[in-house]
């Protein structure tokens, strides 16, 4: 019988087997941010037991309220930093260094094919974009994690999500994700893993891929996960030139971690993308989501552009492309937050983050602040942010706030508008992809 | 972790789908760097109006549910972040037991961390239970971990799931760590196994 990727990874990293279809795996990766290690590394000492499996697999970052924004998460930064030198941890992301988990540690390379990760974060299952398996745990499982390098998981069952078809112009992965989570509904991949495949996922780039899978969680999965080629190898090849004499022979070992012709899948999924228009959720679920048509006109207090789903460079490049010699509404004001301080460097040396102040945007540090609604850019009550992240909960940026997600396109062109509006407005018909 | 085996507690419903972790323990309380002391902010958003008074049209701040320990409620339990802040508020509020039609993975398997049994029923019998609290509220349920049984006075005997591993973390109240830490000798051989075949992921990234 064949097996999925996740599959195919379990079998690679299994230290046990235990009743009820668990298996102990052993972990390449466990990374740690500010809000949810602290109380593991403060439980694990109040135990005496404060050690760490490999210093060397473990990669930390300070991103979720940076820099701190009062005592309280300043010290939640200083446990992480201490810690971090106390057990000289090598990858650890400070301010002035440090980005949003999810963009800033792939961007280093600390991912590859067939990698298992956890984190204590939901969307971890992005990292799952390079055919490595990666979930967001608890803080106990996450204590184990640094403690010992295991963690137990249900043998994962997947959902297989075929996706043809050819992208038109001004329609991006954040579309796909949000029409695949809006057929699937909040919980449709629920304890399933979601194999993202189709000429679609094979023509994206490492950045898109991220964006769908980090939206696996949102509609319940346990990740997302896309099987490696040429494309995961090209985008990894710098930091793994060292370990194979060519690309073609990483691609080879890498195809260890590619699901088998007749892998069984607990269900599939077919979506056809070619008549597919923008999306923008209008509730407070990620599986409230229309076509930007039935949303236009939509009254905004803010954009934010930016967060794990959607702050990478290319997504930062569609917005300026869109807001070049434009001015944002005086209705709204405007936010952008570039994912990591390589991302922003760059943004800077293509002209994108003047497109983006001359436009009226306010440029903030790289940080998932506003995402979570803890800081640069919370919501007051009542208010209205269209924004590139990826939880549209009550509450979630701002209490009293009502979140509409979209891609980057459409959020520039809506920040222009002052409204949700569609970004074809604003493009030239370019090729399908 | 205390021991659960079998509990009997008065059944508190609330009837709403897709209660994600936020609601649980909205993220003002995410700045805490401690596992105690999350049960006063459980449901804050919903459980106090904007003045800080008690929202009497909550559910959980109903007389007959004061002193609840099964929490009923509706599908999709628990999605959203993965924070472990929201069962620690749940079993420092002094639930043991939630009764859903279905609970998201991250949420799930945290709960068992903390004593916490989640059982997952069938929507008709989710029906009947909240028809049963409706009636009689205040109501008590016994939950036997043993047994894998939910029982209520009215007579529903209600079976669930449950697996060995997790059932023998309840009923003894072990502790995830404690129990990994006596398999490190499957973990070493794991470890050395892995480092022949493949010696690259113990190189230093």
């Amino acid at each position: 019988m064949g097996k999925t990727i996740a599959e195919k990874i379990f079998e690679a990293h299994t230290v046990d087997s235990l009743a009820g279809d668990i298996t102990v795996i052993g972990l390449d990766a466990v990374f740690c941010h500010e809000i949810t290690t602290p109380i593991a590394i403060n439980d694990l000492m109040a135990r005496g037991k404060d050690r760490v499996f490999d210093t060397s697999k473990i990669k930390a970052v300070i991103d979720h309220v940076t820099p701190a924004k009062d005592s309280k998460t300043a010290m939640q930064g200083k446990i992480l930093r201490d810690w971090a030198q106390r057990h000289n941890i090598k990858d650890f992301f400070d301010i002035g260094r440090n980005g949003v988990c999810h963009a800033i540690f792939p961007e280093k390379g600390f991912v590859r094919p067939g990698y298992t990760i956890i984190m204590g974060d939901s969307h971890t299952c992005t990292h799952g974009a390079f055919g490595a398996f990666a979930a967001g745990v608890g803080t106990t499982d996450l204590e184990v994690g640094i403690l010992k390098g295991v963690c137990r998981f249900k043998s994962p069952k997947s959902m297989k999500v075929a996706i043809s078809g050819t992208l038109v112009p001004g329609v991006y992965a954040k579309d796909v994700i949000l029409s695949i989570i809006k057929i699937i509904g909040v919980n449709g991949a629920t304890d399933r893993v979601m194999e993202f495949s189709g000429p679609v996922v094979d023509r994206m780039s490492m950045e898109e891929r991220m964006t769908l899978c980090n939206m696996a969680v949102e509609a319940g999965a346990t990740s997302g996960i896309c099987a490696p080629d040429m494309v995961t190898v090209d985008y990894l090849w710098e930091f793994i030139k060292e370990e194979y004499p060519s690309r073609q022979a990483a691609l080879e070992a890498f195809q260890a971690f590619t699901p088998d012709g007749d892998a069984v899948y607990s269900d599939t999924v077919e979506v056809d993308v070619a008549d597919l228009v923008p999306q923008v959720t209008f509730g407070f679920k990620p599986d409230q989501v229309r076509p930007v048509s039935e949303m236009e006109g939509t009254k905004i207090d803010q954009v934010y552009i930016g967060s794990c789903t959607n702050g990478r460079l290319d997504d930062l490049r569609i917005a300026a492309s869109l807001l070049e010699d434009k001015r944002i509404s005086p209705k709204v004001r405007a936010i952008v937050s570039p994912a990591t301080p390589d991302i922003f460097s760059r943004a800077l040396d293509e002209g994108l983050i003047k497109i983006f102040m001359d436009a009226g945007f306010c440029v903030t540090n790289p940080t998932c602040g506003a995402c979570l609604g803890m800081s640069t850019g919370v919501l007051a009550n009542g208010e209205v942010c269209a924004s590139t992240t990826n939880r549209n909960f009550n509450g979630r940026m701002g209490k009293g706030g009502m979140v509409h997600l979209m891609s980057p396109a459409t959020a520039a062109a809506s920040a222009v508008a002052g409204t949700i509006t569609n970004s074809e407005i604003f493009c030239d018909k370019g090729e399908r992809r | 972790m205390e021991p659960l085996v079998k509990h009997r507690g008065i059944a508190a419903l609330m009837p709403r789908i897709n209660v994600d972790t936020d609601q649980i323990i909205p993220k003002q309380f995410m700045k805490r760097t401690e596992k105690c002391g999350y049960g006063k902010y459980l449901f804050s958003n919903w459980k106090y109006r904007e003045d800080g008074t008690l929202n009497l049209d909550f559910e959980l701040n109903r007389e007959e549910f004061k002193g609840a320990s099964i929490l009923v409620a509706g599908d999709n339990f628990g999605c959203g972040s993965s924070r472990e802040h929201a069962p620690w508020a749940i079993s420092d509020y002094g639930f043991r037991v939630i009764v859903s039609t279905s609970f998201a993975d991250i949420f799930f398997s945290n709960c068992f961390k903390n004593g916490i049994l989640p059982v997952t029923v069938t929507a008709e019998a989710l029906k009947s239970l909240s028809d049963e609290i409706e009636a009689t509220p205040g109501v008590s349920f016994d939950v036997d971990v043993e047994k894998q049984e939910l029982v209520t006075p009215g007579g529903t005997v209600i079976p669930y799931e449950l697996d060995g591993f997790r059932k023998e973390s309840l009923m003894k109240g072990m502790d995830d760590i404690d129990r990994t830490l006596k398999h490190t000798d499957k973990i070493y051989i794991f470890e050395e196994k892995q480092n022949l075949k493949t010696p690259w992921l113990w190189k230093a990234m």
